[in-house]
Parts: structure tokens; C-alpha cells; sequence
């Protein structure tokens, strides 16, 4: 919008325009070209959602309007004014003319009365419009603290299933982007659509009471702004699309190049990188300009419309003003309701953008609230106070996909105290076995027990309890060190903390961090090392004092030293449980008293060492290939 | 940011242009008022219709000329500011891809990236709002300029005004500006619970802290709503106050203009005029405060944009370098010694080794004892502050690091692959590489047993940071990525710590016929990796402290001892 355009709408206090809230990025309304797939159904949706506001809602429809009405009769009543105004100074002229000695002059008890009433009218209107927005604050936010929330609850519900097929990312945009997408519209765009409408309304009434004439020729001005509108706004959503591509492809080789600088350097690759970013680069350059002065030209060429219609009113409303059919105060009156005209309509092709990403946005949301939530537990479940740890897999078939089976008529017990190595190569999908147990998913088939009770009449709660687990990836939150061994019990004491700490040969070196078991772990953890992570989550098991174990012994990425602690902390641990432990270590497998061997995500081959080796298969190729060829390269 | 602006130099002429043109479209957009109060004082009020048409004609030819004007001037500032954020990013780039890992780590990769991405659209941004300055200002000026020559006099409401509509915004924007940057802090964390809440989740609902979470989240979220609410009451005061002031400055302008006119001072026309200029004005100072708030989120890029540009390369090649084509690959590190910045201890402290062509030479030690960085000095990322390290004899300072580099097949510890198919991820070694040389590194480096069950074989495409590969079949990409350089020094940073032991096995025995003549340095914390190493060098805090086979270590060196217990059974060290 020029400043000449917006001064002139804002100085004569007409309805609100865009709000000076918080800015959205330059053209982003004119590109954000994605649309929903079933518009109606989820605008409804959204409705609905706001429904716990509808009164505050009502309030602020009527109070709007009102703001807006109060405002858009001040042209017309300033222009009562100019026209006494002139009276006034063409009967004095004509005075001054003809010598007349009585001059009445201007009738400044009218015009100070006008100026009066107009003063308060613009003071209600401020003061209306003002309530609205302050009402809206509340309104949008805590429509959004709503939708955030229930979001999370039902996050809370869902499967896992879920959250293994789509990416954090993905599911972390719907919850903030998306989200806020919707509040910012609310919070700007309701008040916007309701001044735009009644300001637009109001202005042709006030328009055809002047002159119904004047008001053609404006209104005939509205398709010749809808063209140019939809004309330019179809380029430039073209350009901006494939600038927001090339940039995409740009910050990605940026990535890239910049996180495996390493990489870069010591395969000299340096020049031809450069070469690939210049070419990027120049492409994103030629859309990017494009895109821009595209969505740069659209207000000056609303201007243009706007100065059009502007110099006909003027010509025209003089001719009739000529003719004695006009007042110059009705022309000024007209003028400034004419400029205010095409605002409301850019408002509203901008708006109609903001609204189908909104909705679009507000699909996405939906979405996550319409997907199918874990099997609840059923009433008469229950739970187990002692458990013992025997475990039963009967004929149990489970499989991802239906079309990839992956497990089948599985059978295993595991007795209480024993221990379970699962060995196989890298990535055979040992987490599906911590999926199962747990009952994160749910088997196709058969029944797995524990302590000869099916896991499927347990409160998800108790059998989970009964469960305690060390995986590879460490989760931390961002919290103190405390808190977070303290995760594995809710109310553990200090001196239980610093027991389990101990125990998990953690306690020394939380003892030398700064700030000791209060110290904040940071957002990535980055301030501990991945070994010392392995550690806090081993007290935190030890604490929880599961009577079932899974672990995982992998101990990459940790020192040598560190990683003798690790393992002793494991051995440690795992006294005295039942164990599935995703092996590494010979000693571990040997000593199992089962072994489960995965490749694939199948579990191929089961059995005691001893029965393994004499099997000959998969298992025994991969024991003896431990320890032959290992070390020189050059011999 | 006027530092940056120095990059515009190539641009001068243009952005001269481009102002004129700016200054032409003010021009007409204030005349407009003027001949609309000529209209008005000659032709209604003088009964000319005549008149009228003329004038008519003449807004028409202005308002035409103004488009052409406007739409040139923003044909100009679209490409100034588009190229001129091209031209930073480039020699950003450029300016990075020059950096050693030392001038990296000083920034870090991660806020690197955004300094040479979103940085520089935020310095972009702000280049494209100064034509809005720029406008302000020129109608700011005129406005006044014209209202003044219209009538000086009724000109001193503006005294009264402006000062009045430029302390209120300043005030809302001290006033809303902390809270933005709070409220920004709060997306942060609700963001954070949320994340911590998928990634973590199979631990949130195996120690049942479902609830407790929920709770968490709410706290955040409950959090980011008070706030923003109250950032939002705020800014719903200014609105309104804008458009208040503004009307009544209108009203103001209209009384003492009757006064005056009724005192025949003034004609009914430029009364008329005034009022638009008067919101011009108006307008124009609000446009201006509103920048000067805007501006300084966009000095806070320019100045992490400068801060790179400002980082010299400390590593750079010798003005005479060595001419050094062919080498045999014997390395020899002479007391060696360095630090990292600001580092109070070395990190290498007086390290002396040689590795000899045909030998495997493999570094052992606990995390933290320099071995990666004993990888990273020989590969010259970083320099040395003591000793020398010499390549065939001679110092590896005195050659091009593109020559030294040449002849080392380094794979690094984190497998870095990048977008692209697998088989340009292991022709990155070597860009003439053909399919058949591609096929016979993939066999060694065992890519192609796992490669041969994908659908599209080599073309397989690799997205970005490999996540659709394992950590395995990264590793051995980079091996084959290596190994297709056919490079004298080959250097395995734990390269092989992602492989389960049959197929590390099977691509050690593939490897060992490859690299007959090459030097080998092997840094691993395995030791059924190192164990049959020519030469094993054991690192304790920077320094060696034994040299050997693994049998003579195992009699001497308490602290080899010690790393191999932690790791075999009794049985398997006998």
C-alpha cells in the first residue's frame, strides 16, 4: 500500500485497516498459495472451536461494527462543515464584491458544533475499536491454548504406530506453525474481514446518499481492481513458489556443505562447491526479483485505479458542483470515501489467501485430532503387585505392514532371573522386540504373557512399570540432572538419587559439573558426553528398579573409560532381573541363557550358544567371523 | 549494516536512479492535492468548467506518470536488492568454503548456515523497506514543504502533532519490543517440551509420565498464551490511538482554517489540499518510526554476517609452494605440539611418530586424548604450534593444502555423505571415475552387497544427511568414497565403528590386498580392530605414552593393559 493511499484512509479515522500487530514477512500473504481439500468441512470445524468464545466473539462483531459506523459517517459530516464553511466564505466574498457593508461571514457556532460532535464520534469509535482488538487478545490466544492443548492430549493417546510413520518435524510444524498460523489469523484477520465488509458496505451507502452517480463511476472502478488484483497475484504466486524451491535447494547445499566441511576440504572439493552455490544462487536471483517486484507493483497499480477514479470524481463532482447539484464540502466528503474504497478490497483479496492457508493449516490440525487412538484399556484389566518376571511369547505373529510379515509363530519362555541375548547385524529391527513387550504395538496374533497373564489384560500403566529400559539413544529432557534420574520414580529422595547415581557410577562425575545434581542439561545435552548420558539413563532405570531389563549394550561413541564404567554399570543393573539384552559383547551372548538371532527384523535362529554353533547357520558364521583377519590391512 | 552496504558500490548508479525516480513519484502524488484545491478555488468556486476539464486532464497525465514512475522504481529496487543479497551470500560462501576447522568452530556449522541463509533474507527485507523509508521521507519533506507554501501559519499544528504521534509509537515500541523478544523465548521452550515429547516418547510412556508431561506442556503453553496476550493488548492500543490523532489533527486543521478563511487568509481549495498534506506528514513520520524500530533486528544479522566476513583464514598456502605431485607417503611427525584456541592445555603435546608406506599404523586412547586431532593436524586443518610435520620430508606448511590433500583418503568419523545418488556420492573421490572402478571400490568397501537389494542399484538417490541410509552403509560409502582416489595415505578416523563384526571383518580382508602400498593410519577405539597393527601408538592426554605391537604393549604399557581388558575376556587376550 503507498503511504499516500494509507495516510489518506487513516486520516480520516476510517475503520481499522491492518493492525500494526506482528508483521508477517514480505509478500508471504501473496504466496502462501496452498489449498484445503475440503474447505467447508473444516471452516465449520474451526467454528466449532470457537464456539467456547461465541459470546466474546458476538461482542466483538457488534462492537466492530459498531467502530466502524461511528467512523464512516465522519466524511459525510466534515463535509457539512466545509459547506457552511463556504457558504459562508462565498457570501462574504460576494459581500466584500459588491461593497456590502453587512457580512455574516462564517458560521462558526455550526461548524464548532460539528467539529464537536465529530470529535466525540471519532473518540467512540477509537475507543470501540480499540475494545475490539483487546477482546480479540484474549479471544484468539485461548482458542489456540485450546486447540495446542487438546492437540497434546491427543498426542498422548495415539500409537505409537503414529509416531514411528511420520517425522518429528512433521508433526512439530502442525503443533506450532500451523497452530499459529491459526492465531495470527484470528487475532488480525476476524476484525479485518468484519471492518472490511461493513466499511465497504458503509461507504457505498454514504456514497449513493451524495451521489448515486459518483458512486457508479466508483463502483465501476471494483472489476478493474479484481483483474489487476488476480492477475498480478497469480504471477507473482508462480515466481514465489519457485523462489521458496530454489531457496530450499540453496540452504540445503548450504547445509550440507557447511556440516561436512571436513569432507570438503580433504577431497579439495572446495571450488566446485563454490561453483554449484554461484549457479543456485543465480537462479534464485532471477526468481526472486521477479517475485518481488511482481507483489511490489500491486499496490501502486491499486493506486493507480484508486488515482483513476480519484481525477473522475474530481472533474466530474466539479461539473456538477457547477451545475448547482453538488457541494464542495459533499465532493471532499466523496473523495475521501472514494479513497477509502479500494482498501477494504485489497484487504479482502489478501485476506481470501490468509484464510485458505488457515484452513489449510487448520486441516492439518484436524487431522492429527482425527487419527485413530491406542486401544484404551478395557475395565476389568488388571494389574500385578509382585511381579515375577516370567515371560511367554505363544504363537505370536507380528508384522509392520501386513504385506511384510516379520514375525511368525514365535515361541519363547523366559523364566524369572534369566537372561535373553538378541544379536544380528546392524539395524535388524531390535526395537520391535522393545515395541512388543511393552505393548506399544499390538500382535496380529497369539498372546504374549507375563507371569502367565496376558499382557493385553494389564493396565498399560502397570505393565510398563514392571519394565525398565537403556536404549542407545538417551533421552534427557532439558532439566536438572536430578530430575532427570528422578524420571524412574516419581518423589524419589535425594538420597535414593544419589544412591542409584552411585550405584550407575554417575555420582563422581556429576560431582565435578558445576552445578553438581542441579546442573541444567541443555537442550541437545550437549554438555554432558554421550557416555556420561549412559549413565544418568542407568541410575535412572536402577531407580526405577524395574523387575524386567532392556538393554541395549552398545556403547559407541563412548571412551574406553567411560565405557568400562558403562558396562559395569550394566552388569550391575541386571542383576537379578529378567534381561533382554541387545548383545555386543561375547561374554554377554555366551553367557545368555537364550539367544535370539535378527537379521532383517526377523529373528532367524534361536537358541543357547552352544545349540547355535553346532546349528551351523547364520549365528556361527557370525561368531567366527568376530575374530579372524581383524587388524593389519597392510599384511 | 552500513558496512554491508558497501557492497552496493557495483549498484550506485542504479539505487541514484532509483531514488530520482522515487523523488518523481512523490512529486505527483503531491500535486495531485494541489491542482484538486485549484479545481476547486478556480473552477467551482469561479464557475470555469472549462477549467476543470483542463486541470482534469492534466491529473490524469500525472496520475499516469506517476504508474510508470512507481512500477519502474520497482522494477529497480526488486533486482538492486535481490542481486545485492546475492552478491553477500556468495562471498559468505565463499568465504566460508576458505575457513579451517578452526575459524569454524568458532561459529559453529549450525549458526553458520543461518547467517548465510536467513540473515541475509532479513538483511534483504530491510533493503527492500528502505524504498519505504525512502518514500516517507520524500513525502514527509514535500508534504511539509507544500503545506508550509500553501499556509505557514496553520503549519505550526504540525509542531504540536508530530511530536505526539512519534512519542507514542516510540513508547509502544519500547513497551511491546522485550515482550516480542519474551514472547519469541516462550515459543522456544513450548517448542522444546513438544519435541522432547516425540523424541522421547517411548521413555515418557515407559516410566508412565504421560501425565507429568501433559502437565509440563501445559505449564509452557499456558505460559505462551498470557504472553502473548498481553503483547497483543498492547499493540491493540496503537491502532486505534493512530487513527484518533490523526482525525483529530484533521479536525484541528479544519477549524483554524475557517478562522483564517473567514478572515479571507485562506481559500476554501487549499484547506482541502492541507488536510491531505497534513496526513501525508503525518503518515510518513509513523512509516519512519516504524523503520527506525524495525531496522535494528536487521543490524543484529548485519552484524553476524560481518562477523564472518570478518574472519580471516588463518591457514593459507605458502606464497613459493613445494611442487609436490607424486608422493610415497611416509609421514613423520617431529615434536609435535597444539592447542586449541584459547585452550590452556594442549591437546597434542610433543607427539612424535612416523607411519611408513605398506604399514598399518593404528592410534588408540580414551575419548578426549587428541587421537582425531593427530587426523586433523596431519590433514592440516589446523596448524601447529611446535615441531613439524613432514610428508616425504618435507613440511606439510610448505605446500598447497590442495597438493597435500590430494593424497590422503581420509574417512572421517561421522560419515558425511551428501545428496545426490550413491554413485556420485563415491565419485565425490574422484570425478573421472568410471562405472567399472565404481563397481570394483563398491566391492571392496562392501557398498555393493547392500546396494544390489535396492531397486534403483547405484542411482539410488541419498537424501540429505543420509538419514535413508544406516549408519553402515554410510560408513562404507565413504570407504568406497576413499578408496576410488587411490590415495598413498589412507586414514580411517573409527572408521568402521558402525559395522557389525562379520561384515568389518569381510572389508578388512577385502581392504588388505588394496592397500598394500599405502600408508595406514587406523584411529579406533576397537581393539580387535588395532590388534594386528604394525605399530599401535598409545595416546594419554595428549601424549605417548607407549609405541608397539600389540603383544609388546600388552607386557609394557599399563594404560594399553588396561583400554584391552575392558574390552576381551581372559581367554581371548591369551
Amino acid at each position: 500500500m503507498t503511504e499516500r493511499e494509507k495516510s489518506q484512509k487513516q486520516s480520516m479515522g476510517l475503520g481499522p485497516g491492518r493492525g500494526i500487530g506482528p508483521v508477517r514477512g514480505f509478500g508471504q500473504g501473496a504466496y502462501s498459495g496452498e489449498k484445503p481439500k475440503d474447505f467447508r468441512a473444516t471452516f465449520k470445524r474451526l467454528l466449532k472451536y470457537c464456539s467456547s468464545q461465541k459470546w466474546q466473539i458476538i461482542a466483538i462483531l457488534f462492537i466492530t461494527i459498531l467502530g466502524t459506523l461511528f467512523n464512516i459517517v465522519g466524511p459525510k459530516i466534515l463535509g457539512m462543515a466545509t459547506n457552511k464553511l463556504v457558504e459562508g466564505f462565498v457570501s462574504k466574498s460576494r459581500a466584500l464584491q459588491t461593497q456590502t457593508a453587512v457580512v455574516d461571514g462564517i458560521d462558526f457556532i455550526y461548524i464548532g458544533r460539528i467539529l464537536l460532535i465529530l470529535l466525540t464520534l471519532y473518540l467512540i469509535s477509537a475507543a470501540f475499536t480499540y475494545l475490539g482488538y483487546y477482546i480479540m487478545a484474549s479471544v484468539s490466544q485461548k482458542i489456540v491454548y485450546n486447540m495446542r492443548k487438546d492437540i497434546n492430549e491427543k498426542l498422548a493417546k495415539l500409537p505409537l504406530k503414529y509416531f514411528d510413520s511420520k517425522t518429528h518435524g512433521e508433526i512439530l510444524s502442525r503443533v506450532t506453525n500451523d497452530v499459529d498460523n491459526i492465531a495470527t489469523t484470528l487475532q488480525q484477520g476476524l476484525n479485518q474481514i468484519i471492518t472490511s465488509v461493513v466499511t465497504l458496505l458503509g461507504i457505498i451507502i454514504m456514497m449513493l446518499t451524495i451521489s448515486p452517480l459518483l458512486t457508479l463511476i466508483t463502483v465501476l472502478t471494483l472489476p478493474l481492481y479484481t483483474v489487476v488484483m488476480l492477475f498480478i497475484t497469480k504471477k507473482s504466486q508462480k515466481f514465489f513458489a519457485s523462489q521458496q524451491k530454489t531457496l530450499g535447494e540453496l540452504n540445503g547445499h548450504v547445509e550440507e556443505m557447511y556440516s561436512g566441511h571436513i569432507v570438503v576440504k580433504s577431497y579439495n572439493y572446495e571450488k566446485k562447491s563454490i561453483t554449484k552455490f554461484k549457479n543456485v544462487n543465480e537462479k534464485l536471483y532471477t526468481y526472486s526479483w521477479k517475485a518481488q517486484f511482481m507483489s511490489g507493483i500491486i499496490m501502486p497499480m491499486m493506486n493507480f485505479i484508486g488515482n483513476l477514479s480519484y481525477v473522475l470524481i474530481c472533474v466530474v463532482g466539479g461539473i456538477f458542483a457547477l451545475r448547482q447539484t453538488l457541494n464542495v464540502g459533499d465532493i471532499q466528503a466523496f473523495i475521501q470515501y472514494s479513497r477509502q474504497f479500494s482498501h477494504p478490497i485489497a484487504q479482502a483479496a489478501n485476506m481470501a489467501n490468509l484464510v485458505q492457508s488457515t484452513i489449510a493449516s487448520a486441516e492439518r490440525v484436524f487431522e492429527i485430532m482425527d487419527e485413530a487412538e491406542e486401544i484404551q484399556d478395557s475395565k476389568d484389566s488388571g494389574i500385578i503387585i509382585s511381579p515375577q518376571g516370567i515371560i511367554k511369547f505363544q504363537d505370536v505373529d507380528f508384522s509392520y505392514k501386513k504385506e511384510f510379515p516379520l514375525i511368525e509363530d514365535m515361541n519363547i519362555c523366559v523364566d524369572k532371573g534369566q537372561t535373553i541375548a538378541i544379536v544380528g547385524p546392524t539395524g535388524a529391527g531390535k526395537t520391535t522386540l522393545v515395541n512388543l513387550l511393552m505393548r506399544f504395538y499390538e500382535i496380529d496374533n497369539g498372546k504374549i504373557t507375563f507371569d502367565d497373564i496376558d499382557i493385553r489384560e494389564l493396565k498399560r500403566n502397570n505393565l510398563r512399570s514392571m519394565f525398565g529400559m537403556v536404549l542407545q539413544d538417551t533421552w534427557l529432557f532439558n532439566g536438572t540432572i536430578k530430575d532427570n534420574i528422578s524420571y524412574g520414580k516419581l518423589g524419589a529422595t535425594d538420597e535414593e538419587i544419589i544412591a542409584a547415581a552411585t550405584a550407575a557410577h554417575a555420582d563422581h562425575f556429576i560431582r565435578t559439573l558445576p552445578n553438581g545434581y542441579e546442573t541444567i542439561l541443555n537442550e541437545e545435552a550437549s554438555n554432558i558426553s554421550q557416555g556420561q548420558k549412559q549413565l544418568i539413563t542407568i541410575a535412572r532405570a536402577l531407580l526405577a528398579n524395574p523387575t524386567v531389563l532392556i538393554l541395549d549394550e552398545a556403547t559407541s561413541s563412548v571412551d574406553t573409560r567411560t565405557e568400562s564404567y558403562v558396562q559395569n554399570a550394566m552388569t550391575r543393573l541386571m542383576e537379578g532381573r529378567t534381561n533382554f539384552v541387545i548383545a555386543h559383547r561375547l561374554s554377554t551372548i555366551r553367557e545368555a541363557d537364550m539367544i535370539l538371532v535378527m537379521n532383517h527384523g526377523k529373528i532367524i535362529e534361536q537358541g543357547s550358544h552352544e545349540e547355535l554353533l553346532e546349528k551351523n547357520g547364520f549365528y556361527a558364521e557370525l561368531y567366527n567371523s568376530q575374530f579372524t583377519g581383524t587388524g593389519n590391512l597392510n599384511s | 549494516m552500513l558496512k554491508l552496504f558497501k557492497h552496493l558500490k557495483p549498484y550506485t548508479l542504479t539505487v541514484i536512479v532509483t531514488i530520482i525516480l522515487i523523488f518523481l513519484q512523490s512529486i505527483a502524488e503531491l500535486f495531485l492535492p494541489s491542482l484538486m484545491s485549484d479545481i476547486i478555488n478556480n473552477g467551482i468556486l469561479k464557475n470555469d468548467i472549462n477549467y476543470i476539464l483542463k486541470v482534469g486532464g492534466y491529473m490524469l497525465l500525472i496520475t499516469a506518470g506517476a504508474v510508470i514512475v512507481t512500477v519502474a522504481a520497482s522494477f529497480l529496487i526488486a533486482r538492486i536488492a535481490m542481486s545485492f543479497g546475492k552478491d553477500i551470500r556468495d562471498i559468505i560462501f565463499t568465504r566460508v568454503e576458505s575457513y579451517s576447522l578452526n575459524e569454524v568452530d568458532k561459529i559453529g556449522s549450525a549458526s553458520l548456515i543461518t547467517r548465510t541463509t536467513n540473515d541475509v533474507v532479513q538483511i534483504q527485507n530491510v533493503f527492500i523497506m528502505m524504498r519505504m523509508l525512502v518514500m516517507a521521507a520524500m513525502m514527509g519533506i514535500g508534504g511539509i514543504v507544500m503545506a508550509v507554501t500553501r499556509d505557514a501559519k496553520l503549519s505550526i499544528i504540525f509542531v504540536i502533532v508530530l511530536p505526539i504521534l512519534v512519542s507514542i509509537m516510540v513508547l509502544i515500541g519500547r513497551k511491546g519490543l522485550p515482550l516480542f523478544r519474551l514472547m519469541q523465548l516462550k515459543v522456544d521452550k513450548l517448542n522444546l517440551v513438544m519435541r522432547e515429547n516425540l523424541t522421547g516418547i517411548r521413555v515418557v510412556r515407559a516410566f508412565n509420565r504421560v501425565q507429568e508431561e501433559k502437565k509440563r506442556f501445559d505449564n509452557a503453553n499456558k505460559d505462551f498464551m498470557e504472553n502473548s496476550i498481553k503483547v497483543n493488548k498492547i499493540m491493540a492500543f496503537i491502532f486505534p490511538a493512530m487513527m484518533f490523532i490523526m482525525s483529530t489533527a484533521t479536525l484541528i486543521i479544519v477549524w483554524f482554517s475557517s478562522i483564517r478563511i473567514n478572515n479571507m487568509d485562506m481559500n476554501v481549495g487549499d484547506m482541502v489540499a492541507f488536510i491531505q498534506y497534513s496526513s501525508m506528514i503525518m503518515f510518513s513520520f509513523l512509516m519512519g518510526t516504524m523503520m527506525f524500530i524495525l531496522i535494528p533486528r536487521a543490524q543484529a544479522s548485519a552484524d553476524r554476517i560481518n562477523e564472518v566476513l570478518d574472519i580471516v583464514p588463518e591457514i593459507n598456502d605458502p606464497e613459493n609452494p613445494v611442487e609436490f605431485i607424486e608422493s610415497k607417503g611416509h609421514i613423520e611427525f617431529k615434536n609435535v605440539t597444539f592447542a586449541y584456541k584459547g585452550a590452556e592445555e594442549p591437546v597434542v603435546n610433543n607427539v612424535s611418530f612416523i607411519a611408513e608406506p605398506g604399514r598399518t599404523t593404528a592410534i588408540v586412547g580414551s575419548t578426549g586424548c587428541g587421537k582425531s586431532t593427530i587426523i586433523n593436524l596431519l590433514c592440516r586443518f589446523y596448524d601447529i604450534q611446535k615441531g613439524n610435520i613432514l610428508i616425504d620430508g618435507i613440511d606439510i606448511r610448505h605446500m598447497r593444502q590442495s597438493d597435500l590433500r590430494k593424497h590422503i583418503g581420509l574417512i572421517s568419523q561421522k560419515s558425511l555423505l551428501f545428496s545426490g545418488t550413491i554413485a556420485e556420492n563415491i565419485k565425490f573421490g574422484f570425478e573421472e571415475a568410471t562405472d567399472s572402478e565404481i563397481k570394483y571400490v563398491s566391492e571392496i568397501a562392501q557398498v555393493k552387497e547392500f546396494v544390489d537389494e535396492l531397486e534403483n542399484g547405484f542411482d539410488t538417490l541419498i537424501s540429505q544427511g543420509g538419514t535413508n541410509l544406516s549408519g553402515g552403509q554410510k560408513q562404507r560409502i565413504s570407504i568406497a568414497r576413499a578408496l576410488i582416489r587411490k590415495p598413498k595415505i589412507f586414514i580411517f578416523d573409527d572408521s568402521f565403528s558402525a559395522l557389525d563384526f562379520k561384515t568389518d571383518s569381510r572389508l578388512r580382508n577385502a581392504l588388505k590386498n588394496e592397500v598394500t602400498d599405502s600408508t595406514v593410519i587406523i584411529v579406533s577405539q576397537r581393539v580387535s580392530t588395532i590388534m594386528n597393527a604394525d605399530s599401535i601408538i598409545v595416546l594419554e592426554e595428549g601424549k605417548i605414552v607407549g609405541i608397539g605391537k600389540h603383544r609388546q604393549l600388552l607386557d609394557t604399557c599399563r594404560i594399553y593393559r588396561e583400554i584391552v581388558a575392558s574390552q576381551l575376556s581372559e581367554e581371548e587376550l591369551a
